[in-house]
């Protein structure tokens, strides 16, 4: 059963493949092999977790050595694979969301000539995405943690003639690439420290090694995580991903890439849990991030770039929740979960409204499209609810969780998470509630596009609206089933730990806490943009609003603290590299070149010179003798 | 007579020739200075061997012959070239040696 494992990977891998060298024999019928290659994996994933479930709590975990990679004394490279209760979580959510996605592309990019290539691009990224979760070594986790950056490049930029696209994409993969850097840093760190980068031996020498080596270690795995998972200061390219196609944005948001981050800590639990300042800065990250890409969520009108803003938060609670420590893995992981399938689910149904609307993005020229188109109003209201954590619906849960876990961590500490998150809990209340007022409610706003064409909102086919109803189902009943008995929780306890928090406040209290924060951030919202009309036009705003429409500055400030000094520095270099060093070797020919030139003049071609010349020689060489010998 | 007079001769005949190389212009003029500093050096050997009373300086002298005799054969073959093709014998219009 356990070489069902390399499997996993293989399928899609073998997909991308054959995708991209099989050229255009594969056009007619490429995207269903992908799908299907996407399916296999996801059977392979369900027939491995049957298997797990039949075996006790403490056996769950298996191991597959595929072959040594790099083996050399005193270094030792493996190709093999670890699938515990979390690699599993992890391999169901992506090959199950993914293979959701996978079908939903198939509508959405029938008319793209270069759909084979873009299916390509999808199996490959559910390929790297699986050999990080099932990866036994830091090392091969690289590979996949690099292969997601590459396919995540790939797609982002998928549109390629669109000059945006090609620069998100870009932007994409170079603020990846810092947080890349941290996680080879904290693999050299490990292998300094423990000898080895397997899991086995780094998290059980974590209990001898220095705590100020683990924190170093744990600061770059975060840096690594803020790379990936767009926590501040590493968020900038989430934004701008949305250029690619909507299902890579759903695929980017809800079953890979940005959960990454989350899982490599909640892999690297050993380390953090030794290392008390590196969870604090996890725990402010999460909470700065939080609020952060709520706050952008509240102002944006492009559908895409609000959802974009609300995954960036909703990963802050996970990474927040995920920094507290055994209190908290097993929720953020919970979160994970039932956040893949709302936010999918969200993804795709902005990705049909923007198919019955001619492409448009912008929500103030949408409004009143329920009558239009029904079952994506329900599967994506059914999404907003369950985001908002609407009583009963699987964001309820998790969410209820992640902010009883906050309060539970004591202290004043406790208190400010705690609040944060229940402040956190309204503005998405209030941004997600926007978003479906402008979109479903109020009166049409609709524009005619760049060609005139006025737009006649129409159902999505089947191929799009079938993934989107299943994973409204998820949505639904998720986090209910995680939480029953605390299922969730049970399960996943072997491999995280956990803890209970002393919380100042009762669990019920929390609850009530929580859904009155919600409800009154869908009250709010409903004042501002279900009672008056919208206007077409956007409002000039508040400063905030303003700065948040910008995603509050944060290229301004890249550009004023990195691109600016960087520039800068390079300009110095440059400056020394011509004027100083080339200044010197080229003044140094010069010279010699001055010399010779006039050194030359000596041969001027008369013999009676060149005789004289001699004379004076033999002169000066018979003088010299005499000298010398009369001393 | 004293034989360093010989060598006074000897010096001053090797000044007359020098000073010829470095001034005339002509040639067959210039050749025959040479010719005038290579005898010059002989008669100083010549004189330096009855000084020391050994016969190397006059060895050394017979080579010097030899040499002028071969250098002379090659000289001249070029100066009469030259003058074929160049109808001048001044060694200055024959400057074309040069950067």
């Amino acid at each position: 059963m356990n070489s069902l494992i390399p499997l996993l990977v293989a399928a899609p891998l073998a997909g991308a493949a054959l995708l991209l060298l099989g050229g255009p024999a594969l056009d007619r019928f490429g995207h269903w092999l992908a799908t299907a290659l996407a399916a296999l994996s996801f059977g392979f994933g369900l027939a491995l977790f049957s298997d797990m479930l039949g075996r006790g709590a403490e056996h769950r975990a298996v191991g597959q050595h595929l072959f040594s990679w790099i083996p050399v004394n005193g270094f030792q490279a493996d190709v093999s694979f670890r699938l515990d209760q979390l690699s599993m979580t992890f391999v169901l959510l992506i090959t199950g969301v993914g293979t959701l996605i996978h079908l939903y592309s198939v509508g959405y990019m029938a008319h793209d000539e270069r759909r084979r290539r873009f299916f390509a691009y999808l199996n490959l990224f559910l390929a790297a995405m699986l050999l990080l979760v099932v990866a036994d070594n830091y090392l091969l986790l690289y590979v996949g943690w690099e292969g997601v950056g590459l396919a995540s490049y790939l797609l982002i930029g998928f549109w390629q003639h669109k000059p945006s696209a090609a620069t998100a994409a870009k932007k994409a993969f170079i603020v990846n690439r810092v947080g890349d850097m941290g996680l080879s840093i904290a693999i050299m760190l490990m292998f300094v420290e423990f000898g080895s980068f397997a899991f086995d031996p780094v998290f059980g020498g974590a209990s001898r090694a220095s705590e100020g080596r683990l924190t170093a270690i744990g600061l770059m795995l975060l840096l690594a995580a803020c790379g990936k998972s767009a926590q501040v200061p590493l968020q900038s390219w989430l934004g701008d991903a949305m250029e690619g196609p909507t299902p890579v944005s759903a695929l980017i948001h809800a079953a890979t890439m940005v959960t990454a981050g989350v899982y490599l800590i909640t892999r690297s639990a050993a380390i953090f849990n030794l290392a008390p300042d590196a969870q604090t800065a996890v725990v402010v990250v999460g909470a700065v991030t939080l609020l952060f890409g709520a706050i952008v969520g509240c102002a944006k009108d492009d559908i895409k770039k609000a959802l974009a803003g609300s995954t960036m938060s909703q990963i802050g609670y996970m990474i927040l929740v995920a920094g507290l420590g055994p209190i908290g893995y097993a929720f953020a992981i919970m979160h994970l979960v039932t956040h893949g399938f709302f936010k999918a689910g969200l993804f795709l149904g902005a990705g049909s409204v923007m198919h019955g609307m001619n492409d448009e993005v912008s929500m103030r020229h949408y409004g009143g499209l329920r009558k239009y188109m029904p079952v994506t109003f329900v599967t994506f209201g059914l999404g907003y609810l369950a985001i908002i954590g609407f009583p009963g619906l699987s964001g309820f849960f998790s969410k209820d969780k992640i902010i009883e876990a906050a309060f539970a961590k004591g202290g004043t500490e406790g208190w400010i998470l705690g609040l944060c998150a229940l402040v956190g809990t309204t503005v998405t209340a209030f941004y997600m509630t926007r978003v479906m007022l402008l979109t479903f409610f109020g009166e049409k706003r609709w524009q005619p596009d760049a060609e005139g064409n006025a737009p006649h909102p129409h159902e999505s086919p089947k191929t799009m609206t079938i993934p989107m109803i299943l994973l409204a189902i998820g949505s639904v009943f998720a986090g209910g089933l995680f939480a029953l008995n605390d299922s969730f929780l049970t399960w996943l306890e072997p491999v995280t730990g956990h803890a209970e928090g002393n919380s100042p406040l009762a669990p019920l209290t929390v609850t009530l806490l929580t859904t009155a924060c919600m409800l009154a951030g869908v009250g709010l919202s409903y004042v501002m943009y279900g009672r008056s009309a919208v206007p077409v036009v956007p409002p000039v705003g508040s400063p905030l609003t303003r700065a948040a429409r910008r995603d509050l500055l944060q290229d301004e400030f890249n550009h004023a603290a990195l691109v600016r000094p960087g520039s800068a520095l390079t300009a110095t270099l440059v400056y020394f590299d011509s004027r100083g060093l080339d200044g010197f070797v080229n003044g140094l020919a010069a010279t010699i070149g001055g010399v010779s030139s006039r050194l030359r003049r000596v041969q001027n071609g008369f013999v009676r010179s060149y005789a004289l010349s001699m004379f004076g020689g033999t002169l000066l060489l018979v003088a010299t003798t005499l000298l010398m010998r009369s001393f | 007579m004293n034989p360093v007079n010989y060598l006074y001769l000897s010096a001053l005949l090797f000044t007359i020739g020098a000073s010829g190389v470095l001034i005339r212009r002509n040639a067959i003029v210039l050749f025959m200075c040479v010719e005038l500093m290579l005898n010059a050096s002989n008669l100083a050997l010549v004189t330096f061997s009855r000084l020391h009373g050994t016969l190397d300086g006059q060895i050394i002298a017979f080579f010097t012959m030899v040499v002028a005799a071969a250098e002379v054969v090659v000289g001249l073959a070029i100066i009469v070239s030259i003058f074929r093709t160049r109808h001048s014998a001044s060694v200055d219009d024959s400057n074309l040696m040069k950067l």
